[in-house]
């Protein structure tokens, strides 16, 4: 108790830290001033200075969500084998600098010997991008780094070569805000049943008007049931998005039968060659099957197999199916094209192909 | 049996255990290294965590709930989390994430890890994510009373907690400068300036809900700020792209005529790109797009130009409420070379939040704000000049009211004259 009354340590509001202290030397001796890359292998970037410095980085996959060991592990490695000086990528893959191309295969050996996987880099399959799921989350739907280990192991030999016609980024996400983001193929939480809700608690855990206000289709009224305040949806306006579910948890959107998992391809962030794009549906309602996910792999597979076939160099996911057109794209994954794949939401005519153009 | 406590007080993990197979690291395997840690006070913690997870595997359902939790002098940065089955799993009754920023760039040294490991596991579960979808550290898994000083240590060590909440978030930015030639800006300065200018925002959240930035050194955006950042900072270059001509010729000698013609002429997107009979190459600088294809393709021949500094997009962010937005573009160029210009940035970036903080309504983000008042309006509050830039064409659409039109398109004239340095005859 004496503690509590002693003066509470002032925070030093420091921010954002300053990255030169952590970097490695060549990297700040030539901030700037980067000349060209190549990437000699698989794993492995090069990166040549104006001043003649030289740089590799051999970046290696993790599994994210990491013990104080593994971590450990990786820093005995980064000090042993490389120069002590480490960054993680936004895939959450592991880089290690080194100044010197003869501690490039020592390095890669060593990584190889602990089970971490040396790749990610050009026309890979890189790491996926992820979120908490049942480890950590308050509202998902599914785990993410259970669906993530499943498909990085199906997919462990295309993170190790550079075999794609592309790069190909996947993302998985929990429930439908998508924290995981966009990507070529995206393996996302897709609601089927509105949510149950308890009458119970609604009035003394949600705010009300909040709840009313979140409805993105205004399927939520108040309503008094059983002589208590609470909240009722119109069940045939409901989208099942989920949105209520944070700020009202008794509104229950996940169950272990309707939530079901979804997965859209073509979306991309660069704008190297086409404009930056959204992800798009191509499949609903497979089983939330933990824990491999079985039904979700194969899906998975069997596109990243036609784009691997088909795709032309350097075209993504979304590029490949803008030539190819969506027609022959459910053709040769041998994947239905339902009147769910049309469009309902704000803009939905614009999705519409509004030309002559047909793909036979 | 499910959920059954072994004899000696293990829980059991069938369904997890078939994920420490397959070649992908095992986040499972590392789970339990923490289990097994003897002597350690997080080991029962994790013993039920994973018999938690185990429970979520086998009925498809996830047991968290959130709360709140902060440290001294903070409103967020805290992901509280309580179980919701601690009944059966007492161990792991709270769980609680502490979101620190990572250095701009995400750079460590090995010593600083071993620092942060060290912390976590005097006050913490041992379990760290490097990193979430924000841009944080997630030290996972400390109980309430362990938040402060946890905290407390961070912070001696120069690291400071993150956004949740309404509030301005943690940003990110790519390796940039540091390491790639590609890179149009200083993203640390621009990330850090911006961020901790900003920080009070982050700190104690007051807005009407999040507000992200990230920061791309180019056209690539590694960090994929046009998606998911309400205000995307992205590198580009107004002068030509810089051609190593004896480059081409090696680049075409190594992998082919044809290949470079499918690969990079043909996929130019504005076909800005001509192949001379002698193997060099010509580019139409007006017509290019910056979007960096072939200067990834042909990363020895071709780099971008020297008057580099950066686009603006703002309004990015995913499906809740209205759906998906992507970022449109604002600022088409910003020079970011001096001091000044960088500042000139921040001052931009505090414009639009306090444009967010008092226009936005609650649970709006800024790129929903925009849609609701029309970008003309936004445009107006925040003193920028319409572009063609800006939009994919024209408006189709014939409902407007278009009476000063001939006022704004001698303003236009104007302005397109001052730039040029001359003076338009009244």
């Amino acid at each position: 108790m004496n503690e509590m009354s002693e003066k509470p340590r002032m925070p030093d509001e420091c921010g954002v830290p300053d990255p030169f202290q952590y970097m490695h030397p060549v990297m700040v001796k030539n901030y700037g001033n980067w000349d060209y890359h190549d990437r000699p292998r698989v794993g492995v970037l090069h990166h040549v200075s104006k001043s003649g410095d030289e740089i590799w980085t051999v970046r290696a996959g993790t599994q994210r969500q990491m013990d104080v060991y593994t971590i450990r592990l990786l820093c005995d490695i980064g000090d042993n084998f490389a120069d002590g000086h480490v960054r993680f990528t936004t895939r959450s893959n592991i880089e290690y600098m080194v100044d010197d191309e003869s501690k490039v295969e020592p390095l890669i050996e060593e990584l190889g010997k602990h089970g971490f996987p040396v790749g990610g880099t050009g026309a890979s399959v890189s790491m996926i991008s992820h979120t908490q799921g049942w480890l950590h989350c308050d509202i998902p739907g599914t785990d993410a780094s259970g669906v993530v280990k499943g498909l990085m192991d199906m997919l462990h030999s295309e993170f190790v070569q550079e075999k794609m016609p592309n790069r190909l980024r996947i993302t998985t996400s929990c429930c439908q805000i998508n924290c995981g983001g966009q990507g070529d193929i995206a393996v996302n939480v897709q609601y089927t049943q509105p949510p149950k809700i308890n009458h119970d608690l609604v009035a003394n855990v949600c705010e009300r008007p909040a709840v009313v206000a979140r409805c993105p289709v205004a399927a939520i009224r108040p309503a008094m049931v059983d002589g208590k305040p609470s909240l009722e949806i119109d069940e045939k306006k409901c989208v099942c998005c989920g949105a209520c579910y944070p700020p009202c948890p008794p509104m229950q959107i996940n169950s272990d039968e309707s939530t079901k998992i979804a997965i859209w391809v073509g979306g991309k962030h660069s704008n190297a060659r086409s404009k930056p794009t959204f992800h798009k549906l191509v499949v609903a309602g497979l089983p939330n099957n933990a824990p491999h996910w079985p039904e979700v792999t194969a899906v998975v597979k069997k596109i990243v197999e036609a784009y691997k076939k088909d795709a032309k160099h350097w075209e993504r996911m979304g590029e490949w199916i803008e030539r190819i057109g969506w027609k022959r794209f459910f053709e040769m994954t041998d994947l239905a094209f339902t009147k769910h794949h049309i469009d309902t939401w704000t803009g939905a005519r614009k999705t519409m192909n509004q030309s002559a153009h047909v793909h036979f | 049996m499910k959920d059954e406590v072994t004899k000696n007080g293990v829980n059991p993990t069938p369904m997890l255990d078939q994920l420490e197979d397959g070649p992908w690291p095992s986040f499972v395997t590392g789970l339990k290294r923490l289990r097994d840690s003897e002597g350690k006070e997080y080991a029962p913690i994790m013993n039920d965590l994973l018999g938690q997870l185990n429970h979520s595997y086998e009925n498809r359902k996830g047991f968290w709930k959130g709360g709140t939790l902060s440290v001294f002098g903070y409103g967020g940065g805290i992901i509280p989390r309580f179980s919701e089955v601690a009944e059966q799993f007492p161990a792991s009754k709270e769980f609680h994430t502490l979101r620190v920023m990572p250095p701009a760039g995400n750079h460590y040294t090995t010593d600083i890890l071993r620092k942060m490991c060290d912390v976590w596991e005097r006050h913490g579960s041992g379990l760290i994510a490097f990193h979430g979808q924000s841009g944080d550290i997630m030290f996972q898994g400390c109980t309430s009373d362990k938040a402060q000083v946890a905290f407390d240590e961070l912070n001696e060590m120069g690291f400071d907690l993150g956004g949740a909440g309404p509030a301005l978030r943690t940003a990110m930015s790519c390796v940039g400068h540091a390491r790639c030639e590609q890179s149009c800006f200083d993203g640390v300065k621009a990330h850090r300036g911006i961020i901790n200018r900003l920080l009070d925002e982050m700190h104690r959240p007051a807005m009407p809900y999040k507000f992200k930035f990230k920061f791309s050194g180019c056209g690539n955006d590694c960090v994929n700020a046009i998606h998911r950042a309400d205000f995307a900072v992205i590198g580009t270059w107004r002068d030509d792209i810089k051609i190593n001509q004896e480059k081409v010729k090696e680049h075409i000698a190594e992998k082919g005529r044809k290949y470079t013609i499918d690969t990079v002429v043909s996929m130019c997107p504005t076909r800005a790109i001509s192949l001379h009979d002698d193997d060099t190459m010509e580019i139409d600088n007006a017509s290019c797009v910056r979007c960096m294809h072939c200067i990834n393709v042909m990363t020895k021949a071709l780099s971008p130009g020297d008057d580099r500094g950066a686009s603006v997009m703002i309004g990015g962010k995913r499906s809740l409420k209205v759906g998906d937005l992507m970022g449109t573009m604002i600022k088409p160029f910003i020079k970011l070379e001096t001091d000044e210009d960088f500042e000139a940035l921040e001052d931009f970036a505090e414009e639009c939040m306090e444009f967010f903080a008092d226009n936005a309504l609650e649970h709006e983000r800024i790129g929903e704000c925009i849609d609701r008042i029309g970008v003309p309006a936004f445009l107006e509050a925040m003193n920028i000049e319409a572009d063609p830039n800006m939009v994919n064409h024209p408006r189709t659409s014939s409902y407007v009211r278009t009476d000063d039109f001939q006022e704004e398109s001698a303003k236009y004239f104007e302005r397109k004259a001052a730039e040029a340095g001359l003076v338009v005859d009244q």
